[in-house]
């Protein structure tokens, strides 16, 4: 269920803006891959174009092609709303929705796409959902109380609950842990250790410690010079980024010496 | 006047200090109601030697001289920055006692007049027995017109009002085109009211011809209303819609929701209070209107069930022809008028107050 | 491959084959809304051009009327067209500057003290009565201005009459055949003074709400920075408030006055209105304004007077169009000045 990504000659664009030049990168099932780099080097670009997120934002467009197990994403007759189920995404701020409890919250992906689920099914789903994103034990008495009255981490945890419960092959996570207090991002951070045995994980951060915490390979992105498209400068095993980078760039980046 | 200076405050005489110490003279804290009383019993005494006396004559002068006064003192014990400081915060406050004296005197007036008609037969009978001699009359007809072309007029704007409001936020958001529909809305929002009765009339007279029993109903009035409702309809869901975080319109999507799925499921329940109050308060801005109706509804003493056919009364426009009749059944009018006048400021003020409580209730629970 | 996970079936409408990309029909849901959508936004702008052709067409004959054709008997003996429409536009506007010079004062000094001296909780509930206040429909104000107002005002302008006649606008002295001079005081006190204030009471909570926003808007660190260096709450306001808000404030009355201009009833009921030009203001003899002249005559008008009536309608329509337009101007212009959104 897990499955491979491999992006191709990608360039993203903002209406004239070339954010994202040249990326070539293939994205292993089963492992978490890191997304590191300095802001606005196009990092969370090319995690939204991967489940064509990018195109909300009016403008917006790619180049290239991003294959998920072989079929491209951006290819002709695909239904970016159907791309979405398969490709779940968590964001930098928790957004649980408001006017909803935290069980209708779970269910969110299932009730807003109108289908049809026995309650006992929904029970089910709400429970495995929550266990999966270690927030079980802490809301099972209170499923009917509104998602918003949780605390930063348990948002989050939900707001992961409510994407895993799509049953998505890869989950996307734009800095999930930066608006989160250190005890909440541990919590996240074991989760998303756990959350590899089922799923391709992709997480964008800024925090390189969290990086080689959680990732089994890491990305590193960097802009050439300011106002030039951000590009991949290196990617491999997180162990060789962090430790015996290829590129002097990264190296750079690693050690604190950057710009 | 009312003391809300956070700068340290000593009741002090007139002695001189030291320039740099933060304990400078002051007027005690409070001697401007003495200078008030003082203001009001001078002005007095001048209008009476002067034989004027009159009660609002020695409020304007007694305020004027107040105003002289306090200036003068505080000129002398704090200086001249700090008495102008009093004068503004004098003359601003007495503004607005200014803009409220006339909403007493408005409300007082209406309720103390219109009570006495606002009895059973006013809901239950008509203008029809005007000619018999102390026959009991009501506005049953004029509730009934009113009724029907707000309600009318609500069922149309409401949806062109709701989804324009739609088409700006979430499909146009910076076209040319949602920057020139905001345009025409405001350029709506500032139609004279009377001018939309006119285009209903010209509208439905371009149709059925000027003599048409088609032409001058209750439902050309709902046409004018609609004119008048739209763009506050457009402009109120237009902010709630704007104040929904776009993370909650992307987190719906990133779970593979369609587009106006998320808007039905997840942007309109998030702003509905403010959707609510925004339409609760549109109504309320028509439901009083009286220009165009008088132009397109007319006026009819008997009730008129079909709003599609024939003149209809409504309540404003039968306050504004209570007051123009003249002749034996004059006054007996005129207390209908006023009863009317009373019904209308009860249901306005009532929307007005459930709009609010809705938008207080349900303000949004964000939690962040 | 979903046989693991039952729900991934449940999910979306087009169920039979949940794990393919490629859209098995097209989304007719989005299509239909966002056509709801747009079309909906087009119908404004069928709306306004209707609103617009069909007074043009009603109007049009009118305006280019000969003077023996008119319908009203009033103005029949006036002439063409604009012989009367003009006075009638100038009554508009004098009882609409009148309300002005009234209420802007007044809605500035109120705004401010709601935004920058009453005590917050007062001024939440304040600023609830003076929106309160904007809600009164305009009949109750004209019941009110023309049964209260005017008979509490007319000793007070009696005694103005009286002594202040030397001010040219509130002279109503008129001299008779034998040259004695008679006061010529409206009856009642339904002169063109107090239907400028009862306008005035009216647009007053329009400017007083949209200055009031402006005025809570004045960024905080400027009113601190004023504070810090020692200025009392007046300078404060003067230094800050004022400089910042002048935009939003000219905008607020030009939106009150568009207003003004066009409202009907409370003139209709209050002024017994001629078509004339006078700044006079006590006299019976008063100016009448575009919208109250087509609200008193046109239940009674037939066929062509009808037509002028809207004629004279356009004539307002364009005047109050003119003033927003400038009111939306300089807003514009002001959110471009300070760069923000």
């Amino acid at each position: 269920m897990a499955k491979r990504i491999e992006i191709k000659d990608l360039d993203i664009y903002y209406g004239k803006f070339h954010a994202v030049r040249g990326v070539n990168l293939t994205i292993e099932p089963r492992a978490v891959t890191a997304f590191i780099g300095s802001s606005g080097c196009g990092k969370s670009t090319v995690l939204r174009s991967i489940n064509r997120m990018h195109e909300v934002i009016e403008g917006a467009y790619v180049d290239g092609q991003v294959l998920l197990d072989g079929v491209d994403l951006y290819g002709k007759d695909v239904d970016p709303v159907r791309v979405r189920r398969q490709v779940g995404m968590v964001f930098q701020r928790p957004n649980p929705f408001p006017t909803m409890s935290i069980r209708e919250n779970v269910l969110a992906g299932v009730r807003l796409n109108n289908a049809r689920m026995p309650r006992s099914e929904q029970d089910e789903l709400v429970e495995k959902s929550l266990r999966g994103a270690n927030l079980w034990n802490e809301v099972k008495d209170r499923l009917d109380r509104p998602g918003s009255g949780l605390s930063g981490g348990q948002q989050q945890r939900l707001c992961i609950a409510r994407a895993i419960a799509i049953s998505p092959d890869v989950i996307l996570m734009d800095e999930p842990c930066s608006a989160l207090d250190p005890i909440s991002t541990l919590a996240i951070e074991d989760l998303i250790k756990e959350l590899k045995d089922q799923y391709t994980v992709v997480i964008v951060t800024h925090n390189m410690q969290q990086a080689a915490r959680v990732s089994d390979t890491t990305a590193f992105f960097n802009l050439k010079k300011q106002g030039e498209p951000g590009e991949l400068i290196e990617v491999g095993p997180t162990e060789k980024i962090f430790h015996n980078p290829d590129q002097q760039a990264t190296e750079d980046y690693i050690t604190g010496r950057f710009g | 006047m009312t003391n809300t200076e956070s700068t340290p405050r000593h009741a002090a005489g007139g002695s001189k200090r030291p320039a740099d110490s933060i304990t400078g003279g002051q007027l005690p804290k409070h001697s401007w109601l003495l200078i008030l009383a003082l203001g009001w019993g001078i002005a007095a005494g001048i209008l009476s030697v002067t034989d004027v006396f009159s009660i609002g004559g020695t409020a304007v002068l007694g305020m004027v001289l107040f105003f002289v006064l306090h200036y003068v003192a505080s000129f002398a014990v704090e200086g001249r920055r700090r008495a102008a400081d009093r004068l503004s915060r004098s003359v601003v406050t007495t503004f607005f006692l200014v803009a409220l004296l006339p909403l007493g005197s408005l409300v007082w007036e209406v309720v103390s007049r219109g009570v006495a008609r606002l009895d059973v037969a006013f809901f239950t009978e008509t203008e029809a027995k005007t000619h018999i001699a102390g026959a009991q009359l009501g506005a049953a007809h004029a509730l009934m017109g009113t009724l029907q072309s707000t309600a009318i007029a609500f069922l149309i704007s409401v949806p062109i009002g709701l989804f324009t409001a739609i088409y700006l936020v979430e499909y146009g958001a910076r076209t040319k085109l949602a920057a020139g529909i905001r345009f025409l809305v405001d350029v709506m929002t500032g139609i004279p009211s009377i001018v939309a009765g006119l285009f209903a009339y010209s509208l439905f007279s371009m149709i059925f011809g000027p003599g048409s029993a088609y032409t001058r109903t209750a439902f050309a009035g709902a046409i004018a209303l609609t004119v008048l409702m739209i763009p506050t309809v457009v402009r109120s869901t237009e902010e709630m819609l704007k104040l929904v975080p776009n993370e909650l319109r992307e987190a719906s999507y990133a779970l593979g929701v369609p587009k106006w799925r998320t808007i039905v499921k997840v942007v309109l329940p998030t702003s509905l209070a403010g959707i609510v109050t925004g339409v609760i308060l549109g109504i309320a801005r028509i439901i009083g209107e009286t220009a165009p109706l008088l132009v397109t509804a007319g006026y009819f003493q008997l009730t008129n069930p079909n709003p599609f056919s024939g003149t209809t009364a409504t309540l404003p426009v039968m306050v504004y022809q209570s007051l123009r009749t003249i002749g034996p059944t004059a006054e007996q009018l005129h207390a209908l008028g006023w009863a009317g006048a009373l019904t209308l400021i009860i249901i306005v003020m009532g929307l007005n107050l459930i709009g609010r409580l809705i938008a207080w209730k349900f303000a949004p629970k964000t939690g962040r | 491959m979903s046989t693991q996970t039952p729900p991934a079936e449940q999910v979306g409408t087009e169920s039979d084959d949940s794990h393919s990309l490629v859209r098995s029909k097209a989304r007719y849901g989005d299509a239909l809304f966002s056509g709801i959508s747009s079309g909906s936004a087009l119908m404004i702008f069928v709306i306004l051009a209707a609103v617009a052709t069909f007074l043009t067409s009603q109007a049009l004959p009118a305006m280019t009327s000969e003077p023996d054709h008119t319908g009203l008997s009033e103005v029949s003996a006036l002439g063409g067209f604009w012989q009367w429409a003009l006075p009638l536009a100038f009554g508009t506007v004098w009882s609409a500057v009148l309300a002005m010079l009234m209420a802007v004062p007044l809605a500035v000094g109120i705004a401010l003290y709601l935004s920058h001296y009453a005590p917050r909780r007062v001024a939440r509930i304040f600023g609830y009565l003076i929106d309160l206040l904007a809600a009164v429909p305009s009949v109750v104000f004209g019941l009110w201005g023309l049964m209260v107002l005017a008979p509490t005002l007319h000793p007070f302008y009696k005694w103005l009459n009286e002594t202040m006649s030397w001010f040219p606008l509130f002279n109503a002295w008129q001299a008779r055949e034998d040259g004695e001079l008679r006061p010529v005081l409206a009856v009642g006190g339904q002169n063109m003074l107090t239907a400028a204030m009862v306008l005035a009471l009216m647009i007053t909570p329009i400017i007083t709400a949209l200055s009031r926003e402006v005025f809570l808007q004045t960024p905080l660190l400027h009113e601190e920075a004023s504070l810090a260096l020692g200025a009392t709450r007046w300078e404060m306001v003067k230094q800050a408030v004022l400089p910042f808000s002048r935009p939003g404030i000219i905008s607020a009355c030009m939106l009150g006055l568009g207003r003004a201009l066009g409202e009907t009833m409370a003139v209709a009921m209050i002024l017994p209105g001629k078509v004339l030009v006078t700044f006079k203001l006590l006299t019976y003899n008063n100016p009448n304004t575009i919208a109250a002249y087509i609200a008193q005559n046109f239940p009674e008008s037939e066929g062509f007077g009808k037509m002028q009536l809207i004629a004279a309608g356009l004539i307002l329509f364009i005047i109050t169009l003119v003033v927003n337009m400038i009111a939306r101007g300089i807003i514009a212009s002001r959110r471009e000045f300070s760069g923000a959104n």
